[in-house]
């Protein structure tokens, strides 16, 4: 066996209308995300990204095909209810509204509402909580009211309730998309930190390209099928292929396009504004030079 | 609107937060009985300094106090009025028209102003303020806990009103969103009869509504997928523990309504 997480292997789904017509969202799509993995999956509206979401959520049942966590077969018969708690324990699962997250009304209190479920001892839970909310770096809010925090906040809160439940893999699903941009940077380096220091398989469902650079692999989703898949330098390189699936390249990128088209000849990988900038300096000292 | 003061905890230290919840519930319900033990001036004198005494114990500013009656203050003055010019007595005070005012309704107005005001104080003093609505969910849960022998689902319950506490501040914002979006687009709230203005409603509840089972959908997923799955099994992060002070704090209140009944018999001034 791959040292694979998730598996999924030709997946098919459609759903009946209500004149009994199959309608079909997602074609035979396999992928694979390895163990402490960070993928992407960047799609634009339509392009059966919340489907996939719903699908590897399991609350769709695929219509064929297979979902494998860890190695074992999801989607292949119903499962059952202690099957799933067992999955729930190691795939987390972040939504986009932290509104409808949040069940309690104190901070830590909803932190603990996971390792509350899982029976752990009182000692423990504490050690969890405490622990998840400096992950997120939310530590001083442990007695706020969630309701007065920002939705990124909010959304912070979310992300160190699944922590607190020690989880291999985390799906976020459009988890930026209410938040504000600041918000969504402090989301965003959250989940770097998840997968670089701690090891958490991340997979990141999104629109955003700034958000999709970050991670080590895209996979394009256009139409219900995969269009593309690899590094962000490669996905990004191929500007052509993501307008067509209606999605935009990243600014930095669009910048250094616009600039080679123009005829300056910068070099290298401009998906990221750090490196969009070294490019653009590289160029002008070799031109200096 | 974002600072109702319904299920609103107010962060603070003090003797009251430290109280274990469900004695908290139980200290609530015991000061209920208390305001209806009162009879003459002095039982009832005693209950206003026992509220009082209560918000300087509980170390909340009055501001967060009034904040507790006001949505109340209507019901008062209809209170007053009510028991101003409808208790007959046996000399007037004066007549005015159809109107005649004795000496007992005033009496009266002031005793059930005392009464409410003690009543209000004391359960948002005991519950509201000083507990977050956890545990007091947690204690009532507790307290109620027997019943799950008789297939009472407690722990659901409780569950309830812990989800409900926690939507009221967010169904409130969407209602100033709805209300505002709607305002926008020409609807009018504020003008016309009863009949009209109560149809002018519908756009508001209409999308709130609807909103709320969206919500409802997705807390239910979100819930299932941090492994909740009802109350068997769970542990909690805040287990609640009865210590001395409770007992003493228990005891203060039974005390303190024994007294009010000896106070009832001193014979100064008008009965209820």
């Amino acid at each position: 066996m791959s040292d694979a997480f998730i598996q999924v292997e030709n997946l098919n789904y459609s759903y009946a209308e209500e004149d009994g017509r199959e309608i079909p969202v997602l074609h035979d799509i396999s992928f694979e995300i390895g163990r402490g993995e960070y993928v992407a999956i960047l799609g634009h509206n339509g392009s059966g990204k919340s489907t996939l979401a719903k699908l590897l959520n399991l609350i769709l049942t695929p219509t064929s095909g297979r979902i494998l966590f860890d190695g074992k077969d999801v989607a292949e018969k119903e499962l059952t209810e202690d099957e799933l708690y067992q999955l729930r324990r190691k795939v987390g699962m972040v939504f986009q509204n932290p509104d409808n997250q949040l069940v309690a009304t104190i901070v830590e209190e909803d932190v603990a509402f996971g390792p509350e479920n899982l029976g752990l001892p009182q000692q423990e839970i504490r050690r969890r909580v405490d622990e998840s909310l400096a992950i997120v770096g939310m530590t001083e809010y442990a007695h706020h009211e969630p309701h007065r925090l920002s939705g990124g906040q909010k959304q912070r809160i979310a992300i160190a309730g699944i922590i607190a439940m020690l989880p291999e893999c985390m799906i976020f699903d459009e988890s930026t998309a209410m938040l504000d941009p600041s918000g969504r940077k402090d989301v965003l380096r959250t989940i770097e930190t998840l997968n670089r220091e701690k090891g958490i398989t991340v997979l990141t469902i999104t629109h955003y390209m700034n958000e999709a650079a970050k991670a080590d692999r895209i996979i394009v989703l256009d139409d219900g099928r995969i269009l593309m898949e690899g590094t962000p330098a490669e996905v990004f390189a191929r500007p052509e292929i993501l307008r067509k699936a209606g999605l935009d390249v990243p600014q930095c990128s669009a910048l250094v396009e616009g600039l080679r088209e123009a005829g300056f000849a910068i070099s290298g990988d401009c998906y990221s504004p750090e490196l969009c900038a070294e490019a653009i300096c590289r160029y002008i000292q070799e031109k200096r030079a | 609107m974002k600072n109702i003061s319904f299920g609103q905890y107010y962060p603070a230290e003090s003797l009251i937060h430290r109280l274990d919840a469900r004695a908290k519930v139980i200290l609530a319900l015991l000061y209920i009985v208390c305001s209806f033990l009162c009879k003459n001036i002095i039982s009832f004198a005693a209950l206003a300094l026992s509220a009082v005494v209560l918000v300087l114990l509980s170390n909340i500013p009055l501001k967060a106090v009034f904040r507790a009656i006001r949505p109340i203050l209507f019901v008062m003055l209809f209170t007053v009025v009510l028991n101003v010019f409808w208790t007959k007595g046996e000399s007037p005070l004066f007549s005015w028209g159809i109107l005649t005012v004795y000496p007992e309704g005033l009496y009266n107005a002031l005793f059930m102003l005392v009464r409410i005001l003690s009543l209000i104080i004391g359960t948002s003093i005991f519950m509201t303020y000083t507990t977050t609505p956890i545990e007091l969910a947690d204690a009532i849960e507790q307290l109620l806990a027997p019943l799950k022998k008789i297939k009472i689902p407690v722990h659901e319950f409780s569950m309830m009103m812990t989800v409900a506490l926690r939507f009221i501040p967010t169904l409130i914002e969407e209602t100033e969103k709805i209300t505002a979006a709607q305002k926008a687009r020409g609807a009018d709230f504020s003008s016309g009869g009863l009949i009209k203005r109560a149809k002018a409603l519908i756009p508001i509840l209409v999308p709130l509504v609807i909103s709320a089972f969206r919500r409802a959908d997705e807390l239910a997923t979100a819930m299932e997928c941090r492994c909740y799955r009802g109350g068997d099994g769970r542990t909690k992060l805040h287990v609640l523990h009865y210590d001395a002070k409770d007992f003493l704090m228990m005891a203060v209140v039974v005390v303190f309504g024994v007294l009010l009944i000896g106070l009832n018999m001193l014979a100064i001034g008008y009965t209820m």
